[in-house]
């Protein structure tokens, strides 16, 4: 790469913490899908009089991320309050943290674009709620208006700060998804409920000056909206022009960054300590939170445990109910187990948009054996699952491979009905048996490929093979 | 010292509009309170206080919540259980 | 069972900005049962409007009890009214008030103090028998000095905020107004102790019966209580006060509080910062009257809160936003709260050889009504109730005598959760006095 070229890329990622309860008041957190206003009090409706109240699972919940991502936690930290108007934002404050943040200086491991392994610094972690949400429905007579729903009006967020360590939107990928499957493997955070994570995202040109990338919402958003703001910023390079120190905000829907040239961002937040809370001092808490087994550590004993690849490895691994999933099956044939879940499972319940906890691991389990007991092709065994997933897309009962094969003749074709189908392919195609009695040996493919049409994939083609060069070379004598 | 449109700055960032007639004896009544606050120069250096109390949290169990009815009662105009707003676009 | 109290008086003072003609309360044997109590409207009433005297929460009314609301409810109280006050707890005089002032029951044509000023008046007037206030910088103690009745300011943290429409959070208390100090006592204990829902509340309780023995009690008299700006005729009718209290065989002890100085100015950028993010809320969108839809949210907000609010409290929003604003926080904000730390050191400093701290609760007595136009002469007033909210220890005012026909108030201030002591010197003085 031109190093001149060179991209920095820094986080601000929000993740929301999956306590029961709100941040700061007993409601529900288990808002989604609730008709609007619902999971709220006088307290995260910003009520006149109502006070803030602390959940000690969200904190201890921080103080887990802090241990994971290597963080130290100060003496003491604090809430502050971050003042700005907004209609989603009842209190017209925002209880976060500021200059006494939980815990800071940290790191987390990730692979570079060549492979080796990077270490990402982590400059903070940060506690803090979540505002509304803003409806706006269509139509000519309701343009003029928002309308507001405080369900998730103080859910729990953690800020996680990197340092400008990134240095491709690839790599920025891959430390979301490391930090994704970390969270998830603390059993802190859910990934895949809708909104559940936001970044913005700080990007540059080395020698040029910084643009904030405001509003990502997914996973692909992230490498989307950093891609854009490359390629803007490098055009705008090389025409010789400037590149204004910004705030940009992302559409989701068409990819793009434009600037929100409206004053309301210049925000002076005007933070000050939080005065209806008190100070934290959590820091020998630190002893007595567990971490669990981490993504890293997984990867490395399924290698040892199980003899893997480091991808399959690292791709079970990478989701903490993918690896859960695997472990309940490995005992079949985990050499066998990781391929069909690495390489195929996944692409099969990715095409479906399924998630693995749709699909009951007795049955892909029960779907290997029968692979491992030579008892259906590869071709068929792809074709069973295809036809399971289906139907459990569809919410039926998820019907068992075994059961697959017999109703469809799926069984790998053996024995007699093996020479039979050889035999009847063979009497079919006289000119072809003569071409390869005549030295071309590429009617041999032809042959199969007969067979297999005839079979639907049912026969072993490595079998096959030898079967059908056996049988002619029978003719020739 | 601040002037008017110091004042017009801060009135902005505290979202109130203050009238052109008014904003006069706003800006000198500002000052007047301001120079009175420069005693606070004297302060001699040192630091804030701590509060005694700390770690003072609550169990993560869930409370009831307003009945939506309830939630919604003291807004203007709501719209399917929503509440409106002026518009943010 | 549920018992009725039947409330007919004339407001003559315009002390209550609403009010029940039948309050009903529990007949439980609590030990406020069937005795009428004035609420000020900043604290909120479940089903009754509370509207800190303002425009802008017109109309409002709380889906929950504040919880000394609760408390007075389970004790029995008949809650009468809600009392006028200056809009958001913002002034000295119960002027600033979008339901007109308060007139003082001593005298019509003065003020009653403020910024509880209808609660103190309702008590003078002998509409009520006890009231809650609230004490930011002094809006108990001011009116109860201004009005001849007793009111307290507990120590920080003895009684919990849950409910009362903060103005500066950091300051602030709830506490007792009445005619006596035993009133005063009883309404204390009812309203004290640990509240889950304020996490800046401690776990002490208020169970006490005054004492009037002083004998061997040590009062500190600081000089800067009797300085400049003083009433020469107040500090006199204070002096001898506390020359009553040493008749009783209390000794005095002269001292200083250095950070007297700015701690005025401490204050109010304390609570003026608090008091631009608190209010920052009042938006009418999810309560008070609505904001309409119009133009963008921006424009809305701005219209509806430069016509809602009134002129002070508009002055201290601004104020603060500027003292947090960028550039000006170290200057203003954070200056602030070093000296307001001095100042508490300052108290537990000289409370640490004496008992209690004495002087006058207001450098003067009650103005006229339109006395006072000018916003930092009135800010001035507050000099002598500042210091005990900065350092968050208790502090009482006692009548002590009149100046001009007019009641003046003696301050007795503690260390902090002393709230008992100073109820018990209190105590002696007026059992003295009577």
């Amino acid at each position: 790469m031109d190093h001149d070229q060179q991209v920095i890329i820094g986080l601000e990622i929000h993740c929301q913490l999956k306590t029961k309860t709100k941040l700061f008041c007993g409601c529900s957190a288990d808002f989604q899908g609730a008709p609007p206003n619902t999971h709220c009090c006088p307290i995260c409706l910003g009520l006149p009089g109502a006070m803030p109240r602390l959940n000690k699972q969200a904190v201890i919940y921080a103080l887990k991320v802090a241990k994971a991502l290597n963080l130290e936690v100060p003496e003491y930290s604090e809430f502050s309050r971050k003042n700005y108007f907004y209609p989603d934002l009842p209190k017209a404050y925002q209880i976060s943290q500021y200059d006494k943040p939980i815990a800071e200086k940290g790191y987390l491991e990730i692979e570079d674009d060549e492979g080796h392994t990077k270490i990402v610094r982590i400059t903070r972690i940060h506690l803090e709620e979540d505002p509304g949400r803003l409806v706006h429905k269509t139509g000519r007579d309701r343009a003029g208006y928002s309308l507001v729903d405080y369900n998730r009006s103080s859910i729990p967020l953690i800020e996680i700060v990197t340092e400008p360590d990134l240095r491709s939107p690839k790599e920025a990928r891959r430390f979301l998804n490391k930090l994704r499957s970390t969270l998830e493997y603390l059993e802190v955070f859910d990934g895949e409920r809708e909104g559940s994570i936001r970044v913005d995202a700080n990007i540059s040109i080395k020698g040029h000056n910084r643009v904030e990338c405001k509003n990502i919402s997914s996973y692909k958003g992230v490498e989307k909206a950093l891609n854009f703001e490359i390629t803007r910023q490098r055009n705008l390079i090389r025409r010789g022009q400037y590149i204004t120190r910004e705030t940009r905000h992302f559409m989701e829907g068409r990819g793009i960054t434009t600037s929100s040239r409206s004053k309301e961002e210049e925000n002076d937040y005007r933070y000050f300590p939080e005065p209806d809370l008190r100070p934290l001092r959590v820091r020998s808490w630190l002893d007595d939170v567990e971490l669990p087994e981490l993504p890293d550590a997984r990867r490395d004993r399924f290698m040892r445990d199980y003899g893997i690849s480091v991808n399959h490895a690292r791709t079970l691994t990478g989701d903490l109910k993918v690896a859960n999933f695997y472990e309940q099956i490995a005992g079949v044939d985990p050499k066998l187990a990781a391929t069909w879940v690495a390489d195929i499972l996944l692409g099969e319940l990715n095409y479906r948009s399924m998630k693995i906890d749709q699909v009951p691991p007795i049955n892909i389990g029960d779907l290997i054996a029968l692979i491992r007991d030579d008892a259906i092709t590869d071709k068929s065994g792809v074709e069973v699952m295809r036809t399971m997933l289906d139907h459990c897309l569809n919410d039926e009962d998820c019907p068992m491979p075994a059961d697959i094969v017999e109703e469809t003749g799926l069984a790998k074709v053996k024995g007699g009905e093996f020479d039979a189908i050889i035999a009847s392919v063979v009497e079919a195609n006289p000119q072809a048996v003569s071409d390869y009695l005549a030295g071309k040996k590429g009617a041999l493919n032809f042959l199969v490929g007969q067979v297999m049409k005839e079979t639907r994939g049912r026969a072993d083609p490595k079998v096959l093979n030898a079967q059908m060069s056996t049988y002619l070379d029978t003719l020739e004598v | 010292m601040v002037n008017e449109s110091d004042v017009e700055i801060i009135a902005k960032l505290a979202d109130i509009s203050i009238s052109k007639d008014e904003l006069g004896a706003f800006t000198s009544q500002f000052n007047e309170i301001l120079e009175y606050f420069d005693i606070l120069d004297q302060v001699p250096p040192g630091e804030e206080g701590m509060p005694d109390l700390e770690n003072v949290l609550r169990e993560d169990v869930v409370t009831p919540s307003l009945s939506q009815e309830e939630a919604t009662a003291n807004a203007g105009e709501t719209e399917d259980g929503f509440i409106r707003a002026p518009k943010v676009m | 069972m549920e018992g009725g109290y039947i409330f007919d008086e004339k407001d003559r003072h315009n002390a209550f900005i609403s009010t029940l003609d039948l309050a009903l309360f529990e007949t439980n044997g609590g030990p406020l049962e069937g005795i009428a109590v004035a609420v000020k409207d900043n604290i909120s009433t479940a089903g009754m409007p509370t509207t800190c005297a303002s425009r802008i929460l017109e109309g409002y009314v709380p889906p929950y009890d504040a919880h000394v609301v609760t408390l007075l409810r389970q004790a029995g109280a008949a809650i009468v009214g809600k009392t006028n006050m200056d809009e958001f707890g913002m002034g000295t005089t119960t002027e600033n008030s979008a339901f007109g002032p308060t007139t003082n029951p001593v005298d019509p044509g003065r003020v009653p103090g403020g910024s509880s000023g209808g609660s103190a008046a309702a008590v003078a007037s002998g509409m009520v028998d006890m009231a809650l206030g609230s004490d930011t910088g002094g809006s108990i103690r001011c009116p109860a000095a201004f009005c001849g009745v007793v009111g307290l300011k507990p120590t920080f943290g003895r009684v919990s905020r849950y409910g009362l429409i903060a103005y500066s959070n950091s300051l602030e208390q709830i506490g007792p107004l009445g005619k006596t100090v035993t009133d005063v006592n009883t309404l204390m204990s009812v309203i004290a102790g640990p509240d889950a829902r304020d996490s800046t509340t401690y776990d002490r309780p208020y169970d006490h019966t005054p004492d009037p023995d002083v004998k061997g009690l040590r009062i500190a008299v600081p000089e800067e209580f009797f300085g400049e700006g003083v009433d020469p005729a107040v500090s006199a009718k204070v002096q001898n006060a506390i020359a009553t209290l040493e008749g009783l065989g209390a000794e005095t002890i002269e001292c200083s509080i250095p950070s007297m100085t700015y701690a005025l100015a401490a204050y109010y950028v304390t609570c003026t910062s608090e008091a631009s993010s608190n209010l920052a809320r009042f938006d009418g969108v999810r309560y008070g009257p609505e904001v309409p839809a119009v133009r963008s949210w921006h424009d809305e907000f701005k219209t509806y809160r430069g016509e809602r609010f009134g002129k002070e409290v508009q002055r201290r929003i601004l104020l603060g936003t500027f003292a947090l604003s960028a550039g000006y926080y170290g200057k203003y904000y954070a200056k602030a709260q070093v000296a307001r730390e001095n100042v508490r050191r300052d108290f537990i400093r000289v409370l640490k050889d004496t008992d209690v701290i004495a002087g006058p609760t207001m450098p003067s007595i009650a103005f006229h009504l339109g006395e006072k136009s000018d916003p930092l002469s009135m800010y001035l007033a507050d000099i002598l109730t500042v210091p005990a909210n900065l350092a968050g220890v208790p502090a009482i005012s006692v009548p002590c005598g009149t100046v001009d026909r007019m009641p003046v108030g003696l301050q007795i201030i503690g260390p902090h959760f002393a709230d008992e002591k100073v109820m018990d010197v209190a105590y002696a003085f007026e059992q003295e006095v009577a």
